[in-house]
């Protein structure tokens, strides 16, 4: 790792303030994504601002009747809460079907979101990246391109968004609050949150440097079946080549892939339609896949018409 | 110098050289090959360290202060400072599970987490949950069912199955629980709880009967 001052945060207006005063700074709260990348000097911060302890720990019902979910909750205990076991299944789900046992038991609500991805021409700094090096190129374009992006992708970048978390908050509307650089709380819809890469794929959230997200809340409970369903080489412990996450009801359905775009992706349209073909045929319009992960198309469909039957059998 | 940590295998016969004496000689040669060039001569300045930070950290019940680069990960604040070695380095990166260390009642990897971040908090490392005189129950599992062969991950096997243990008695969900509000004990549950610890020798099947003697035991008592 490069040589950085720590900082230490008592509260989240003098971590905002000091992100401020010290550019080229990050803010770390459970760090295993953050320390990952800085030990292969991907992330190079000059300031590291310890946000791990600020009390944004807690889950508190919203007056709407949602959920207010700390920004340094940690995974596992997200998963783990009565209240989004009982009434947000698939947020559950989404997060045990992720990393490890003790990564989750680290990793926080906010970091999770703003996870980076794993491409692997992202991590070698020996090879152009966009999104790294703006303007150097894309090695993962005519590279290995297994695990990448399908949809939402462009000529300058074709990474995915590793997270299974933000899955079902983009399934559920989640809102994110944050603090921003002048101290301002504000708002931001999850479908707002992260940017596609365009020509600017270092460019990755609608965050400005130096905000702080504080915590994300969850409208009030969706009824119906809940369901989250991961596709990856490995049984466990290994990211989503294709994941799936769904709420089929009386009120309705609604559907959410992982692994297959740079942002959870989720075509709200798609959702009027009836019958598993129509809907993967809206979901994935405008698809460019590689040869290597032209797979993902049909695999989507799959999925989907997987989980409508899951939905219509018996619990 | 790397003579402490090589054991001396003895004088041999004939040249009169040592495992010891070649590897402390390399080690002298690589040294004065990479020493600084002379000020001036053409190199950028390096840049300094950063300045240490100060902590203290329980560990295994006894507080040590700290004075850490704060780069130093946990893991090398136990192994390099503390030189309490049980905690294994096998992949530097949380995807191996053989630094699994239990922090504040939770199992962590330590290769992932600064140690100044943990100031005032309270690890458990191998070392702690028992000794060679006074095994802890899972050790002892481990040996009975024989739940290793090269013995790198074993600590942090050990470290993780206790914690799992804990946690399906907290309740707490996996991706193997059939319904979110009942979590129970089963191999599926241990499998999948488990997966975050890697093990080379495919020690796996002991491993999971160690673990399942030791809940049983623990439900029966």
């Amino acid at each position: 790792m490069k040589p950085f001052t720590y900082h230490r945060a008592a509260n989240p207006a003098e971590a905002v303030r000091m992100a401020a005063e010290n550019p080229g700074a990050r803010f770390i709260a459970g760090g295993t994504n953050l320390l990952d990348l800085m030990k292969v000097q991907v992330e190079t911060p000059s300031h590291v601002i310890d946000i791990s302890r600020l009390g944004l720990d807690r889950i508190e019902k919203t007056g709407e009747g949602g959920l207010r979910i700390g920004a340094l909750v940690r995974n596992s205990d997200l998963a783990a809460d009565m209240r989004v076991r009982r009434d947000y299944a698939v947020l559950s789900r989404a997060l045990v079907a992720g990393a490890s046992g003790q990564l989750r038991n680290k990793a926080t609500t906010a970091g999770n979101l703003l996870q980076r991805t794993r491409c692997p021409y992202f991590y070698e700094t020996s090879k152009p990246c966009n999104k790294r090096k703006p303007g150097s190129g894309c090695a993962a374009i005519g590279g290995i391109s297994r695990g990448l992006a399908v949809l939402g992708t462009s000529d300058q970048c074709i990474a995915s968004h590793p997270s299974d978390m933000a899955v079902a908050m983009r399934l559920l509307d989640a809102v994110v609050e944050t603090v921003r650089p002048d101290g301002q709380p504000r708002a931001i819809p999850i479908t707002d949150l992260h940017r596609l890469p365009g020509q600017t794929p270092h460019v990755e959230t609608a965050l400005l440097p130096g905000e702080l997200i504080t915590a994300v809340v969850l409208p009030p409970p969706l009824g119906g079946r809940h369901i989250y369903h991961k596709v990856r080489d490995r049984a466990s412990y290994a990211f989503a080549l294709v994941s799936l996450a769904a709420v089929v009801g009386p009120d309705g359905q609604r559907f959410a892939f992982g692994g297959v775009a740079p942002r959870p992706w989720r075509v709200e349209a798609a959702e009027a339609l009836n019958g598993g073909d129509a809907i993967a045929e809206s979901v994935t319009l405008g698809a460019k896949p590689t040869d290597q992960n032209a797979f993902k198309l049909p695999l989507m469909r799959r999925m989907l018409g997987a989980v409508l039957a899951e939905s219509k059998a018996g619990a | 110098m790397a003579g402490d940590m090589i054991p001396d295998d003895g004088p041999r016969e004939g040249d009169g050289m040592t495992r010891r004496s070649v590897l402390a000689s390399g080690a002298v040669t690589a040294a004065a090959l990479s020493a600084p060039p002379a000020i001036g001569a053409g190199r950028p300045a390096q840049p300094s360290p950063p300045a240490p930070v100060g902590i203290k950290i329980e560990i295994n019940g006894k507080s040590h202060p700290l004075s850490l680069d704060p780069r130093t990960t946990l893991l090398d604040a136990l192994r390099e400072h503390l030189r309490l070695t049980g905690t294994k380095k096998g992949c530097d990166h949380g995807q191996c599970g053989a630094c699994t260390v239990i922090v504040d009642g939770r199992r962590i990897n330590s290769c992932l987490t600064l140690a100044v971040m943990h100031d005032g908090d309270r690890v458990t490392t191998i070392e702690g949950l028992g000794t060679p005189d006074d095994l802890h129950p899972m050790q002892k599992a481990f040996v009975t069912h024989d739940g290793y062969q090269c013995g790198y991950c074993t600590p942090g096997q050990i470290c993780s199955a206790v914690a799992v243990l804990d946690e399906i008695r907290r309740g707490v969900p996996s991706h193997a629980t059939a319904d979110l509000m009942d979590v129970a004990f089963s191999d599926a549950e241990l499998r999948e709880r488990m997966s975050g610890n890697l093990c080379r020798c495919a020690a796996y099947p002991n491993i999971i009967a160690a673990i399942r003697d030791v809940a049983e035991r623990g439900e029966k008592a």
